[in-house]
């Protein structure tokens, strides 16, 4: 058994980036997202954008580790937003209270717009 | 269906990595068997997943196995047909009164950013009891259809 995640990063411009995971967000899978989040940060994108349109499943040590992402973000004024969330995994999200420090939306096109200061 | 034929199913699984995704299968295969709802289905599968991590990271069960019941039942003249999870380990045990609710707030603030098992498991279960001593802890939650 093997849930083991991947993550694709795209850039769609210089300002965001976007993580797509595909699979189970635990400690290992949170940390794959924590590398890519890091090098981007590391490159100077501190607006970020986790679509989690194919994962079905997470942790709270995975969830742990998005929050040591969002603290590393807000610590260099940026902004992270999640898309396409599971009614469950958003409901565990608001559970954390994650959802006071990073947004939550249905598609990816409003979150970039959020990230971007195209909207409130 | 406003009954349900009493089922149940025990599992063990070892305490190894993605050991807990084993157990999800089982609430998937009863749950659609009851014609539980789909996100119902995906709440009990995420409080089976943190019971056992919980057992896993924190219980240094001597046997490294934690034991599951899987129940289909339906309270007479009560709230209906529900599946209910135990998740038991044979563990040290903890005092549940002694937990300390996580707050985000201070969870951005410190190292410690652990700790939310037991918060999402009663947030997102319908009955939570849990029992704990010196032969282990069981974590019995009940989800109703």
């Amino acid at each position: 058994m093997s849930e083991t995640l991947k993550v694709v990063v795209d850039r769609p411009d210089s300002t965001v980036a976007v993580l797509r995971t595909d699979g189970y967000i635990n400690n290992t899978g949170g940390e794959e997202i924590a590398k890519e989040a890091y090098a981007l940060l590391g490159s100077g994108v501190n607006r970020l954008l986790l679509d989690l349109e194919k994962t079905k499943i997470v942790n709270s040590i995975g969830i742990s580790i998005l929050i040591e992402i969002l603290e590393k973000l807000l610590d260099q004024g940026g902004k992270l937003a999640f898309c396409r969330l599971t009614p469950t995994i958003e409901k565990t999200f608001q559970i954390m209270g994650l959802a006071q420090y990073a947004r939550i939306f249905p598609a990816p096109e409003p979150a970039l717009a959020w990230l971007r200061g195209e909207s409130e | 269906m406003s009954s349900v034929e009493r089922r149940e199913v025990h599992l063990t699984i070892p305490v190894a990595p993605e050991m807990e995704i084993a157990a999800t299968a089982q609430v998937a295969a009863l749950g659609e068997w009851m014609e539980m709802g789909r996100d119902k289905i995906d709440e009990v599968k995420m409080a089976v997943v943190e019971a056992c991590i919980n057992a896993f990271e924190h219980s240094a069960t001597p046997d490294h196995k934690v034991e599951l019941a899987f129940r289909v039942d339906a309270e007479e003249g009560g709230r209906g047909a529900y599946l209910e999870v135990d998740v038991a380990d044979s563990g040290h045990g903890f005092d549940p009164t002694r937990l300390k609710t996580p707050e985000i707030a201070a969870a951005l603030r410190s190292s410690r950013k652990r700790g939310w098992g037991i918060k999402i498991i009663e947030s997102l279960m319908d009955d939570v009891r849990i029992e704990s001593g010196d032969q282990g802890t069981r974590i019995v939650m009940r989800k109703y259809r």
